[in-house]
């Protein structure tokens, strides 16, 4: 039957054929894993726990570029208490692995090329015996040159990173230290600036953020007798790690049989490989399960970090406030190894622009090796560090044009049919000028609020809080606005799909639904929504959520705002399919009792096959009895294409998202401390599938960028390329106190392509909130501020 | 070494201690008690809060040694706790809690990501579910066990002192302002239930 072998169902992507049903689609439903994760009893990989476990541990590199000269390995292997002493040639297969270039060894063979290279690994029966023999481990480094910004790497004579590159990007870069290169040319600058009766110039520094998920790397391998492995892990993406793990343990995929342990939050920071491989060689070697946990100081070795960035902007408007013309080179640090910087440069290159109609452009992006740390993924993948310095643009535009900055932003705000610098056309919702219009809108928080009815001043809402730094004195108000666009899905032709496993059947009586994907649940709340989907397609009550895992098809990864759009398209897509055969099943069984078996538009509804006159025909019980119907498909979103690599046209992207803030700080100008207030945000989600989650997503992201403006910075020693502060001691993220009111207000303007309408949510809240407390700050104190975080020092003159 | 102390209202003894594990390890990987949390063990994130005689403390910074005859109360007794609490007019360090045998048994299934019907729930477990309050999740167990005992001093809290009393708890995935609703939520379905009785 023709029907059984379609792989799509016959709606189009945004048609919901069923009808509302509770816990579906559109409503606040509560958390599938709330109660275990509120009762201390979800399994994170932390807690992963097996019987005769050993403890795994790593020795990291103490230099950032270093010949190995020897590893000595003798002593710690006659501790009592360790099982295994490994280096590079104790490794089964292939040395290297990486998402698109397999640059990354792993255990360092030859040299290390940042600080905290993995180099050696330790198995014990204790954690402490495990560090200690780790500690006891002796590599004699011979010390090379360290290259860490854009001026060392890429000096004539500057030392390569990587020697011998053969990746598919060696061949166009103009220095081997180069990992990609983005140009987009549109229209002719140079023309179009002559048009301009002013022209701002700028050169701004973002700082490198960490994800700082609060799980750390973790997880258990448990070897099998089959000899391969079963891993427990937290991850992004087990589809794209079972890819890099198999081949480094001479495995086929088959035998590592990877499964989703809870996730403590990811932002990016889980999207590359940590702890996986390593594991996994250990438990193959010693014959038992490995256990390994980061602690907080290794974890900020153990992952990669947003890119830091130097951007040099150029804009031209007429004195009416039309833009003219933008060029901007953007140079971002990938650090040691490439991780996704390439598609870094794609982005930040191609969304450098901003949400702005602006016709002629010169753009440039690149993305560097250098003895750094490696950045990779962190959410907002490029458009973070470009949002940042083209709203700072916008306001020193609005500045020397006498214009207020909402209004300037408003008339080049760019909206559905606008053309990108890559040529591609905006083709749905781009509510830019309104969403600015929304967060302008809103009253404004009550000034002075630290006065109480009493003498002296509530400290705690003062900059300086309870520190009792002020009560009032220099504390100046400042207010600023910022809007971003950023990408959803994987860009650049890159073939982006997901799977779903939907099984339906009859279990005491009662239809129930069983969802099975690989999708990784890291916090955002896809488990609920997949369950709000096969509601409202299946018309079922109880959805079974099957744990994530390599058993079933990629989902694709957790980032790029995607999973909603992509995992949730194809769990509704194998819904529908599944929906069809029942309908068929019901057809050959009842279709002669009753002429709406034939006629009718059928619909599944509270367990029932029902018209959609509302009569009910039969249940799902009747019409399946023992049988279970169960499809298992693949979904893809429409294809894109890559950039050219000299002019960057091409439809790069699959769906652009869009969010506005407001901040109010208040600043004590003498010593330099900034209190946030308000950070107000408006966004276009396209369709609330879980209202609670949606507004979660959005002031989780807020606060990330208020991360970035104030506090947040990993410091890399220019010097020796070596990490100062891996500590939540001395890295610093927004506690309750330091974040503010974070009111929400969101636009449902469905996307005719997506399914439901949705537009990814996760990542855009995260651009805006930046530039808008930086704004804010530079209102506060008149000062020029041109780099992220912004610290006291910067503030009161001191630096 | 050996340590005899009580956990969530049950006599525990726990073997073999080497003598630099803080609390924290002794819950998690000795006493099968992993709900307390490992997010930096440091004393930054306040993710491994428990209570211990009643006092909020980071589980990662006690030795092992020094809780020897005390009483200690993790997220997997805080609904009995919040039970005996209430059974007493205020105040539990009664007979509560997970059986250590029973948290031992405990492993991932493939229910474990349904939703737990008819587990009974303290207050403010049941009000960070409600308000959206649980992303990820790492940081809800110690920000759970403060937050209970911020209510427990304070039944109706301004803004300003549930976030001075949350002020050692890190979460990177909410941006706190649900955590601040869910214990809002608390505060006034325990009001209401004072003005009921």
């Amino acid at each position: 039957m023709a029907q059984n072998t379609r792989t799509t169902p016959v709606g189009t992507p945004t048609d919901v054929t069923q009808n509302h049903v509770k816990g579906g689609i559109g409503e606040s439903t509560l958390r599938p894993d709330g109660t275990l994760k509120v009762t201390g009893e979800f399994a994170y990989s932390s807690d992963m726990w097996h019987e005769d476990m050993l403890w795994g541990q790593i020795l990291r590199s103490t230099v950032a570029h270093a010949e190995i000269v020897s590893i000595d390995t003798t002593e710690a292997l006659t501790m009592d208490g360790v099982y295994a002493v490994l280096t590079h040639e104790d490794l089964p297969a292939a040395k290297n692995y990486g998402m698109e270039f397999q640059d990354t060894p792993v255990l360092a063979y030859g040299k290390v090329r940042h600080h905290g290279e993995p180099v050696a690994l330790v198995a014990a029966d204790h954690p402490e015996t495990a560090r200690r023999a780790a500690a006891k481990i002796k590599i004699e480094y011979r010390e090379l040159p360290v290259v860490t910004d854009e001026a060392s790497a890429l000096a004539p004579d500057a030392i390569l990173v990587h020697e011998n590159r053969d990746d598919h990007h060696s061949g166009h870069v103009p220095h081997p230290n180069i990992v990609h290169r983005q140009p987009i040319i549109r229209g002719n600058a140079d023309e179009a600036a002559k048009r301009a009766d002013v022209i701002v110039k700028g050169e701004y520094t973002f700082g490198m953020q960490d994800q700082a998920f609060l799980g750390p790397e973790s997880g258990l391998a448990v070897p099998s007798e089959d000899g391969g492995v079963d891993l427990y892990v937290a991850t992004q993406w087990l589809h794209s790690d079972l890819k890099q793990i198999a081949p480094c343990l001479g495995l086929p995929e088959e035998k590592v049989r990877m499964t989703m342990a809870g996730v403590g939050g990811a932002f990016g920071g889980r999207e590359d490989i940590s702890m996986q491989i390593l594991a996994s060689v250990l438990a193959l070697r010693t014959g038992k399960p490995v256990k390994m946990v980061y602690n907080r100081y290794e974890s900020f070795f153990g992952h990669v970090h947003r890119h830091p960035a130097k951007l040099y902007y150029e804009h031209g408007a007429t004195k009416d406030g039309k833009l003219t013309h933008m060029k901007c080179k953007i140079v971002l640090d990938g650090g040691a190894y490439a991780s996704s910087t390439a598609s870094v440069v794609g982005n930040a290159s191609s969304l450098s622009v901003g949400p702005y109609v602006i016709e002629d452009v010169e753009i440039e992006a690149i993305g560097l090796y250098t003895n750094n740390p490696p950045c990779g993924a962190m959410r907002g993948f490029g458009a973070v560090q470009a949002c940042f310095a083209y709203e700072a643009q916008m306001d020193k535009l609005a500045a020397k044009l006498g214009m207020d900055p909402v209004e300037l932003r408003q008339l080049n705000a760019m909206e559905q049919g606008t053309i990108m610098p890559t040529g591609q056309v905006v083709d749905s919702p781009a509510p830019v000028a309104e969403l600015l219009r929304r967060v302008k809108a809103r009253p404004m928080p009550p000034e002075r609020q630290w006065e109480t009815a009493g003498e002296s001043a509530d400290v705690r809402a003062l900059p300086g809080g309870l520190s009792n730094t002020s009560h009032g004195e220099g504390v100046v108000r400042g207010v600023g606005y910022a809007v971003g666009i950023k990408n959803v899905g994987f860009s650049e032709g890159f073939d982006d799909y997901s799977t779903a496993k939907i099984r339906i059947e009859v279990i005491n009586g009662e239809a129930v639904a069983t969802v099975h994907t690989a999708m990784a649940e890291v916090g955002q709340g896809g488990v609920t929504i997949h369950a709000q989907i096969a509601r409202t397609e299946l018309g079922v009550q109880q959805v079974t959520i099957h744990p994530a895992d390599t058993q079933v098809g990629s989902a694709g990864s957790t980032s790029a705002g995607r999973q909603t759009y992509m995992t949730g398209g194809a769990i509704k897509n194998s819904c529908e399919i599944v929906r069809e055969k029942v309908l068929e099943i019901g057809r050959r069984k009842f279709g002669s009792y009753h002429p709406a078996w034939a006629n009718a538009e059928l619909l599944l509804e509270g367990g029932k096959v029902v018209t959609d006159g509302g009569e009910a025909l039969a249940t799902i019980a009747d019409v399946l009895e023992d049988q279970a119907v169960e499809v298992e498909e693949e979904w893809r979103h429409r294809p894109t294409q890559a950039f050219d690599l000299v002019t960057g046209q091409g439809d790069g992207h699959v769906q652009y998202a869009f969010a506005a803030h407001r901040a109010v700080v208040e600043v004590d100008t003498e010593l330099g401390l900034v209190k946030v207030i308000e950070l107000a945000c408006a966004q276009d989600v396209g369709k609330a599938v879980n209202p609670l989650s949606v507004v979660g997503q959005i002031q989780g992201g807020t606060t990330q960028g208020l991360g970035v403006a104030v506090m947040e910075e990993i410091i890399v020693d220019p010097k020796t390329a070596k990490v100062r502060n891996p500590s939540f001691t001395d890295y610093l993220i927004p506690t309750i106190l330091d974040t503010p009111t974070i009111p929400v207000d969101y636009l449902e303007l469905a996307d005719p392509n997506a399914p439901y309408g949705v537009r990814g949510i996760g990542e855009a809240p995260t651009l805006s909130s930046t530039p808008a407390v930086l704004a804010a700050i530079r209102a506060a104190t008149g000062l020029e501020l041109n780099k992220t975080p912004v610290r006291p020092e910067a503030l009161t003159g001191t630096l | 070494m050996r340590v005899n102390f009580t956990v969530n209202g049950r006599p525990q003894e726990a073997d073999d201690v080497w003598e630099g594990e803080s609390l924290l390890y002794v819950l998690r990987e000795r006493l099968g008690l992993p709900g307390s949390k490992n997010a930096c063990e440091q004393g930054e994130c306040g993710s491994c809060t428990v209570r211990l005689d009643g006092v909020p403390v980071c589980s990662c910074l006690v030795a092992a040694g020094q809780v020897e005859g005390r009483e200690v109360v993790t997220v997997e007794g805080l609904a009995e706790y919040a039970k005996e609490r209430e059974a007493h007019g205020g105040c539990a360090t009664g007979a509560c809690g997970t059986s250590v045998d029973a948290a031992k048994k405990w492993q991932a299934k493939p229910q474990d990501s349904q939703t737990g019907e008819g587990v009974e729930l303290s207050p403010i477990q049941q009000a960070f579910i409600d308000a959206g309050a649980v992303q990820c999740g790492f940081c809800t167990p110690g920000l759970l066990v403060a937050a209970d005992e911020m209510l427990e001093r304070n039944p109706s809290p301004t803004d300003a002192d549930i976030r001075e009393a949350l002020s050692g708890n890190l979460c990177r995935c909410t941006g706190y302002e649900k955590i601040l609703d869910a214990v809002r939520l608390a505060a006034a379905r325990q009001e209401r239930q004072g003005e009921a009785v």
